[in-house]
């Protein structure tokens, strides 16, 4: 149910994001998802990939400072209300959501939203409980 | 951490002048002064000058104090003086010369006798025997060997005490790494920033310098660097870190030292006459008042130096050291009057700020200020790779809590760039610590 996340810690630095982005391409690592948190002096850019652990280790040769985290990725309705639903069944149980990302797939009809729970294990138990679809990792990769 | 190791109390080389009462010290103080201001007078053009204007008749010196009637010696004098204006020896006397380049203008010439060589050899001796280095040690010798005295005068010292010495020199990390580890080096002589990089280097070989090698103390100089890196250092490698002073001028490292209580450090009065000035004004500073060091040598024999001006920020450390030697100390090196910044109308030294972000965690050893304008502070900073964790709140508290502290020691609010671990160049030598792109 977990989905691994890689961040990569980015210093306000001209051509670093394209940097950590190049490295990738050119190992030939498809990015499914991305999303780019930032401040006025760093930031940290979230990547999806089918390997993680590949990514992982190409962004470090690269030397980029690179962790991996668990997240969740929900699959919800491509329609107003979707992400309200997923964001009220962990409020009302209490979890608190660190950040969250959202990419549409291909066919256009769903949504992907990526989630970072504070813990992840509880914020899985709430999602099933509310009977929210948990994509796997390969169903995320394939898409 | 561990106590520091507290050298026996009978550990002196030269046991009578090191515990030389405050009287018979300022009697052999005066007599080597005058025996030195009479040839320097005799010999150097350049103080005949100086002395005939400030009316001192150097066979008529009455008390220390007689010298402040003189002006300084300051760097600018001895680039003048280049290469051998200040030689108090004929030419054939001269057994060695060092020079320093410095980053501006002409360079300065140092020229040794034999017994000038000698003679820093026996501090550096004394100094060695101090920290409880001796026959059985192994000392590795990661300072610069050749123009710079630093490495050359330890390794004289280090071979008078007995211990066995490898000139490694700077640099070469894997080879340093190799070198501690065939030959169980038990102290290293090296800079403090680059004690900083071995220590990385060699965690990401997957090595404890406090569990795989053999070290037992540091000797660190060359750069002023605060408390909180010595600690860090003691923590890292699991040894003592001994603070050493010198400067080429002077003969080299040795010029003071610290002794096993790590609290300030002895600077031998019998062959240095020590002041302390305001650098502003140049007024004589009483004992414990910040300043900047002023060093009259009092044995040299090739190029005596009178009242020299160091650029060195320090202070008189009074009070008797628990370890006996009866020589004044100097507190570490606060910074060198050339280094200190103004932003904002605040006087700064740099080592202030290093002594605020060693004390963070989640920062790493490098770090770098950056000066734009007369009121903007930018300090880039490393973060330790440890600390990310891809939670951007965490990096932002980091950044929170350095701007705070630094605003509340050096009261001015810097801006703070959080930079990747190994952003900054690595320092092998000394560390450049200050950006000013400020034009004039
Ligand atoms: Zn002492």
């Amino acid at each position: 149910m977990k989905l691994k996340q890689i961040s990569v810690f980015l210093e306000n630095r001209k051509g670093r994001l394209w940097e950590a982005l190049d490295a990738l391409a050119n190992a030939k690592i498809n990015i499914r998802a991305l999303s780019i948190a930032d401040t006025s002096e760093f930031g940290i850019l979230r990547l999806i990939v089918p390997d993680p652990d590949m990514a992982k280790k190409v962004l470090e040769k690269g030397n980029f400072t690179v962790k991996e985290n668990n997240v969740v990725a929900v699959e919800v309705a491509d329609k107003p209300g979707g992400l309200a639903e997923v964001l009220k069944v962990l409020s009302d149980a209490d979890i608190n959501v660190e950040y969250l990302y959202a990419f549409v797939e291909k066919s256009g009809e769903k949504a992907v939203v990526v989630l970072r729970t504070e813990n992840t294990d509880a914020g899985i138990k709430a999602l099933k409980t509310a009977g929210i679809a948990i994509l796997l990792a390969e169903q995320v990769y394939a898409l | 951490m561990k106590a520091p190791e507290i050298i026996r109390p009978d550990s002196y080389w030269q046991k009578q002048d090191e515990i030389i009462g405050k009287e018979a010290l300022a009697t052999l103080q005066l007599e080597h002064l005058t025996k030195s201001l009479r040839r320097v007078y005799s010999n150097v053009p350049f103080y005949h000058t100086r002395f005939d204007e400030a009316g001192l008749d150097p066979e008529n010196i009455k008390s220390l104090e007689d010298i402040r009637r003189l002006s300084f010696t300051t760097s600018d004098d001895l680039r003048a003086n280049y290469p051998f204006g200040l030689l108090a020896v004929s030419k054939d006397e001269v057994v060695r010369v060092h020079t320093s380049s410095g980053t501006t203008g002409r360079a300065k010439a140092i020229c040794f006798s034999k017994n000038d060589i000698e003679c820093s050899a026996t501090l550096i001796a004394r100094c060695l025997v101090m920290t409880g280095t001796g026959k059985g040690d192994i000392l590795q010798n990661m300072m610069t060997y050749g123009l710079f005295t630093g490495a050359l005068i330890m390794h004289y010292g280090a071979e008078k005490v007995g211990a066995l010495v490898i000139p490694a020199g700077p640099g070469n990390t894997e080879r340093q790494i190799q070198l501690m580890r065939d030959f169980g080096t038990t102290v290293i002589h090296i800079t403090p920033s680059y004690s900083l990089y071995l220590a990385s280097a060699l965690q990401q070989k997957g090595i404890d310098p406090r569990k795989d090698l053999n070290l037992r103390r540091a000797y660190l100089g060359a750069e002023p660097y605060s408390e909180e890196t010595r600690k860090k250092i003691e923590a890292i490698y699991g040894i003592d870190v001994y603070n050493s002073y010198g400067l080429t001028e002077m003969s080299g490292p040795g010029v003071a030292f610290e002794c096993g209580y790590k609290n300030g450090m002895h600077l031998w009065e019998d062959h240095f006459f020590a002041e302390i000035i305001d650098p502003e004004t140049g007024e004589v500073l009483e004992d414990g008042q910040e300043g900047e060091l002023v060093l009259t040598s009092l044995r040299r024999e090739a190029m005596p130096l009178i009242r020299y001006r160091t650029r060195d920020i320090t202070k008189i450390i009074t009070g008797v050291c628990e370890c006996g030697r009866t020589h004044r100390r100097i507190s570490r090196i606060l910074g060198r009057s050339d280094d200190m910044f103004v932003v904002k109308g605040v006087n700064v030294f740099p080592q202030q700020i290093e002594q605020v972000l060693m004390g963070i965690k989640g920062v790493a050893q490098n770090y770098q200020i950056l000066l734009e304008s007369y009121d903007h502070l930018t300090i880039r900073v490393e973060i330790a790779k440890e600390l990310f964790d891809g939670n951007i709140e965490h990096l932002l508290q980091l950044q929170t809590e350095i701007t705070d502290k630094v605003r509340a020691d050096i009261l001015v609010k810097p801006k703070i760039e959080l930079l990747e671990p190994g952003a900054l160049p690595v320092s092998e030598g000394k560390a450049k610590r200050v950006i000013d792109n400020r034009t004039m």
